[in-house]
């Protein structure tokens, strides 16, 4: 670190800055400054504020109160081509360039050096192969972008964005789907730009690499900035403890229990062995008995949901096998992971599982249709019936269950897709982060439902950020970090200290 | 408490169902536009709703409408159905030739004295279907196994498919004399003409099929939200299948009404731009072309409103020649106002204005 | 190589051994005689085409050409012969008329989000019907000024005459390449076909270009109708009926993808070319009948088509071997 920060004047300056969408607040008073030269990493888990900050400084979004900075002076952000102009370029994990041009094309897109009011691509293609050479990266610059790696795409849109007179370089999860000798190269991009003097804001859920490269660390939570330390003088475990809002508690429970008082001898209803996928999730086992809640523990991007997906067949693996009642089982598709009793409520309630125009009833009866197929038709009066049961197990609030689910809240319709799977019987239910953007009454509500129905005896798989929540209802804890499954709690091992601890030890 | 009973009378009302469809605004409006149109029409022309009994057979304007929309409402049918899935199926005019085209070639074999039990005119006929539905299958299979856009994967079929109808009539227009053929095209039960029985009843047989069946639901679901159907277990490539197939069908029957009106078959103009009509008919009816929510009858309905305005051009003496240009401006005007931005943008002007 | 010039490769050589093919069965076919009539007969084609390629390219579509074609015709004819203007200044007119339908029809798909395929066919509804409003007669024109261009032909040695319609159709060609690879205007086409998000993100002016793309399209169809107007000599409304099916199907057998963002001008060319190939040989064989055409153009679009999903890998293969199967219940 440099040592006369204070005298400098901060590249991005934030104070006080304010969002809010819809009464909720996305950001609540940020102070946030980023120096010249210096890899600033911005940490948080889903709804803590990093985006909503990011598409603040970049002019997607304004702001309810607060000022920018830039170099001392207030500015304005009113798109993010102003912010562009204004020197502020971000590069998105989704790269946002076209991978049908060239990536010469790609660089000086809307700016090509014209001669006699012609395109000049010989000029175009020169200058970005200096550009791209600076960085020590030589490549072909007339082929396709999409030819090449993501690492690649990132680096071409990073120069771009430097190109465009950047001052400050925003970086959104550069490298979440990059391999370790990618990142190699990414990484030394970055040093080179933070020697040129750029400021660099990065955002990426590797706290190696958030170890590795940055200096400083801001760590926000639900919308407010809950700490700023450098790099060097910040411990992973109190980091963690930062990020999931966790006091650190003194003692451990390191003591091994042994066996649970679940009984692991019985029989799983599901064994997994060895799915992966390549740039998805690294090898791992499960087993899930029935009437038993297996939690999944790690931060945002560490392979959660990666494996619903392997398991429910959204992905299929690449390797390895499946066993449900100790049958070989295909689950390639949702369709076939529904046929063995399996069922899914997706993470992203919005897109991924209700249909928004259709009714309360249609959509609770749905996955069971599609099981029964075409011509094993539920009567109105049944599938009247199968919603009314579940509107009232569930205490789904609607006035009418003819009423299209998208005017219900985001509680109800979490509930809804879970009456969805309820109604179709399953044996083994996943729950991506069911609690997410619900308000504190249906939260308690669905953790209970969770709990029935693991008494009731099906098998669970339970996904959450919430610490506090996993600790309280799982029988077994799988902990995950980067793409791997690195440890499995059991009984006292249980807790929310220990799960920090796990994610944080190297 | 006490307005109840009208919101329970309002929920009443909301609860009417029209093949699994709530009776809502949507409905209201197309009856109301078709109404008004006729009304027009009957003030233009005072005989306009006059219905004479001549040899049997039922004469006047609202017979005339009926009878020359049976064509695109068959079609309308199927198509409601793709365009509900987030599809769209360009080819049905094609198809309307090429079983019309299957239908007269073998049904002049049988004339000229055959006796092969596929040339007689029932198995002609269900023939003439069956190579619908085999088109329909092969845009289905396009669509939903090859991912093949559905405005590419039917426009293959919309170019070849005339050359596949000219094939079939060596380039000729064979005429033909069978009188059950002709039956399906200008038969007449109880006065009234036989193709306006025919799309009843295929309304109300698809009606039945994907209300009774959990087939519309599905449909419904792909077509408002892809990946939630997937994540719910759904097989969208059977569904898209099945809908290009009846798209299909129906556009074998459509070939047969219109092979039958004129008892030839003509491979270079049957269909013209029937495909565009069924397509205007189905977005008027309230479809959207993004797919989701539909009502066969509402689609049917559409095919009313446009014949009755066409019609209403015919009698009013305007120049006939009017007709494309009614129907652009029709097209333009239902999507404008189903157009957020453009709702948004007349709600601008106008405060602006005050 | 790069790999978005495969389809083109792959045009290209389906062009050159179907012609060779043809060279072995009619030594005409060696003949500037047939080579003019090619570009002749198909520039009424080949000109849109060129347009549709850029709406194409751009992620869009355009079925307006036909029935703009047909309006032209009939406009030159109306005003030259009815109300004897010259015809100069007639298709200075029509071509105003022309390039504004073609950006009103791009503002309204840009500004209310209607899908392009519905607001073309609109177009097209609305030019046919527009030229059948303004005369369903088929009208000669007489006018000097089309003698006189119909004299402006390079007479090859073999016989072989390059009209002006022919050499319009090149000329557009030529102009068509230059716009689409040398100026900003069409790396921007390029850009918004690949990733209209990401080009948006990148600066590149989306609407501006939306309705400069359509208005472009709808002025060369309105020249293409002027070039068909000026050989045939009148104007009729019924013409190039369904012609916008044979200008897609020709720019996609170019190699231009339909999902936009990949394709070129030239290949375009080849792509209409291709079937009046195959149209010349049909016509000289005389044994094989017409209506093959049509189905020869269908298996050469699904070809294209098939080849371009393998290549773009949205193709899966498995999906194909996943048969579905009854849901057990």
């Amino acid at each position: 670190m440099r040592n006369n920060e204070q005298a400098q004047i901060p590249l991005i300056e934030t104070r006080g800055l304010t969002k809010t969408f819809a009464a909720t607040p996305a950001l609540s008073e940020v102070d946030f400054t980023l120096y010249s030269g210096e890899v600033h990493a911005l940490l948080g888990e889903n709804g803590a504020g990093k985006s909503t900050l990011i598409k603040l400084l970049t002019g997607v979004h304004k702001r309810d109160a607060g000022v920018i900075l830039l170099e001392g002076k207030e500015i304005e952000p009113r798109s993010p081509r102003h912010c562009q102009e204004l020197g502020i370029s971000a590069v998105y994990q989704e790269i946002n360039l076209i991978p049908t041009l060239s990536v010469a094309e790609n660089i000086f897109l809307g700016r090509q050096p014209m001669r006699r009011g012609l395109v000049d691509m010989k000029t175009a293609n020169r200058k970005a192969y200096e550009l791209l050479k600076a960085f020590d990266i030589d490549i072909d610059v007339t082929r396709d972008l999409s030819a090449y790696s993501i690492a690649i795409q990132q680096i071409v849109a990073i120069v771009r964005g430097v190109d465009l007179s950047a001052k400050v370089l925003i970086l959104d999860e550069p490298t979440s789907s990059l391999d370790r000798h990618e990142v190699e190269t990414l990484f030394s991009v970055i040093r080179s730009l933070k020697e040129r003097g750029i400021g660099i804001l990065l955002i990426t859920h590797f706290l190696d690499q958030v170890y590795e490269i940055s200096d400083r660390i801001t760590v926000l939570r639900n919308g407010i900035k809950v700490g700023e330390h450098l790099t060097s003088e910040l411990p992973r475990i109190q980091l963690i403890s930062e990020m999931l809002g966790k006091a650190l508690t003194e003692e451990l429970a390191v003591q091994k229990s042994g066996i649970s008082s679940n009984g692991l001898d019985r029989e799983p209803f599901l064994r997994v062995h060895g799915f992966a996928r390549r740039g998805m999730m690294q090898p791992f086992d499960l087993e899930v008995r029935k009437g038993e809640i297996v939690g999944l523990a790690g931060l945002l991007g560490s392979g959660r949901t990666e494996i619903a997906h392997l398991i429910f067949g959204i992905k299929h693996s690449e390797q390895g096998e499946a066993y449900v009642n100790g049958q070989a089982a295909n689950l390639s598709s949702p369709q076939k992971a529904v046929q063995y009793g399996f069922g899914l409520c997706p993470e992203d309630r919005k897109e991924d599982g209700i249909i928004a125009d259709l009714s309360v009833r249609a959509n609770i009866i749905l996955a069971l249709q599609a099981k029964l197929g075409w011509f094993e038709h539920l009567t109105p009066k049944k599938q009247e019936q199968l919603a009314e049961e579940m509107i009232s197990a569930l205490r789904i609030v609607t006035t009418d269950m003819e009423k299209p689910v998208k005017e219900l809240s985001g509680g109800n319709q979490q509930k809804v897709i879970l009456a969805r799977w309820l109604v179709s019987n399953p044996e083994f239910l996943i729950l991506d982060e069911p609690t997410r953007g619900i308000d504190v009454g249906a939260h308690a509500e669905i953790i209970n439902i969770v709990k029935r129905l693991a008494q009731e005896g099906k098998a669970m798989l339970v996904i959450s950020s919430e610490l506090p929540e996993i600790v309280d209802y799982s029988d077994r804890v799988m902990v995950l970090r980067d793409k791997q499954v690195i440890a499995e709690l059991e009984g006292d091992q249980i807790s929310e200290a220990m799960i920090m601890q796990t994610i944080a030890e190297r | 408490m006490q307005p109840q009973p009208i919101l329970q009378l309002k929920e009443k009302l909301a609860d009417l169902k029209l093949g699994g469809f709530s009776w809502n605004n949507r409905a209201v409006w197309s009856v109301a536009a078709l109404i008004i149109i006729l009304i027009v029409n009957r003030l233009i022309s005072p005989n306009f709703f006059s219905i004479d009994m001549v040899n049997g057979r039922l004469i006047g304007s609202l017979i005339n409408i009926l009878d020359g929309a049976s064509a695109i409402i068959l079609l309308s049918i199927g198509m409601t159905l793709v365009i509900a899935t987030k599809g769209i199926d360009l080819s049905v005019g094609t198809v309307m030739a090429i079983a019309s085209a299957v239908a007269v070639m073998l049904i002049n074999q049988y004339e000229a004295g055959a006796g092969e039990f596929y040339y007689m005119p029932g198995v002609v006929i269900l023939i003439a279907v069956a190579a619908g539905a085999i088109c329909g299958l092969w845009n289905g299979f396009l669509v939903a196994y090859l991912n093949i856009q559905p405005i590419i994967a039917t426009l293959i079929l919309l170019i070849s498919g005339r050359g596949i109808a000219q094939m079939i009539t060596q380039g000729q227009s064979p005429t033909f004399t069978n009188e059950t053929l002709a039956f399906i095209g200008r038969g007449v039960i109880l006065g009234v003409p036989f193709p306006i029985y025919l799309c009843l009843a295929m309304l109300i047989l698809v009606t039945l099929l994907v209300r009774r069946s959990a087939i519309g639901l599905l449909i419904e679901s792909v077509g408002i939200n892809a990946r939630a159907s997937f994540y719910a277990g759904i097989n969208s490539a059977r569904i898209k299948v099945m809908v290009y197939t009846l798209s299909g069908i129906c556009a074998a029957l459509a070939g047969l009404v219109v092979a039958g009106e004129v008892k030839s078959a003509d491979p270079h103009k049957a269909g013209e731009f029937a495909e565009l009509d069924a397509i205007l008919a189905v977005v008027i009816g309230g479809t959207s072309l993004n797919g989701g929510r539909f009502n066969l009858f509402l689609s049917a309905l559409g095919v009313l409103i446009i014949q009755s305005l066409l019609t209403g051009l015919y009698v009013s003496k305007l120049h006939p020649t009017a007709n494309l240009v009614v129907k652009a401006i029709v097209v333009l005007a239902v999507l404008l106002l189903q157009s957020d931005e453009f709702r948004s943008f007349l709600k601008r002007l106008f405060r602006r204005r005050a | 190589m790069k790999s978005r010039a495969f389809p083109l490769l792959m045009t290209t050589l389906v062009f050159a051994l179907l012609y060779l093919f043809c060279l072995t069965q009619y030594s005409s076919f060696a003949s500037m005689r047939v080579v003019c009539n090619l570009l002749r007969n198909y520039a009424y084609l080949g000109i849109p085409a060129i347009g549709v390629t850029f709406v194409i390219l751009s992620g869009g579509i355009d079925l307006s050409p036909g029935s703009v074609i047909a309006f032209t015709g009939v406009f030159c004819a109306l005003m030259i012969e009815r109300n004897g203007m010259h015809p100069l200044v007639v298709f200075a007119i029509i071509l105003v008329i022309g390039t504004l339908f073609g950006a009103t029809m791009g503002s309204i798909i840009h500004y209310f989000k209607i899908p392009a395929f519905i607001v073309t066919l609109a177009g097209l509804f609305l030019a046919r019907g527009g030229a059948y409003v303004l005369t369903t007669d088929s009208i000669s024109i007489t006018h000097q000024f089309y003698v006189d261009v119909s004299n402006i032909v390079y007479v090859f040695p073999d016989g072989g005459r390059f009209t002006f319609a022919a050499g319009a159709f090149v000329i557009v060609l030529l102009v068509g390449i230059f716009l689409a690879h040398y100026t900003r205007f069409g790396r921007n086409v390029y850009a918004m076909g690949g990733n209209e998000t990401g080009a948006l993100l990148q600066g590149v002016p989306i609407g501006r270009t939306t309705i400069t793309i359509y208005a472009l399209s709808s002025f060369l169809a309105t020249f293409a109708g002027i070039i068909l107007s000026l050989s045939k000599r009148s104007g009729d409304s019924t013409i190039a009926m369904g012609a916008e099916l044979d200008i897609i199907a020709g720019v996609v057998i170019g190699g231009t993808l339909l999902t936009g963002g990949v394709g070129y001008v030239v290949g375009t060319f080849i792509g209409i070319l291709l079937p009046g190939v195959i149209h010349t040989y049909l016509t000289l064989d005389g044994s094989l009948t017409p209506w093959w055409i049509k189905i020869i153009i269908g298996v050469l679009l699904f070809g294209f088509i098939g080849m371009q999903m393998l290549l773009s890998s949205q193709f899966n293969p498995l999906k194909l071997i996943r048969i579905p199967r009854r849901a057990a219940a």
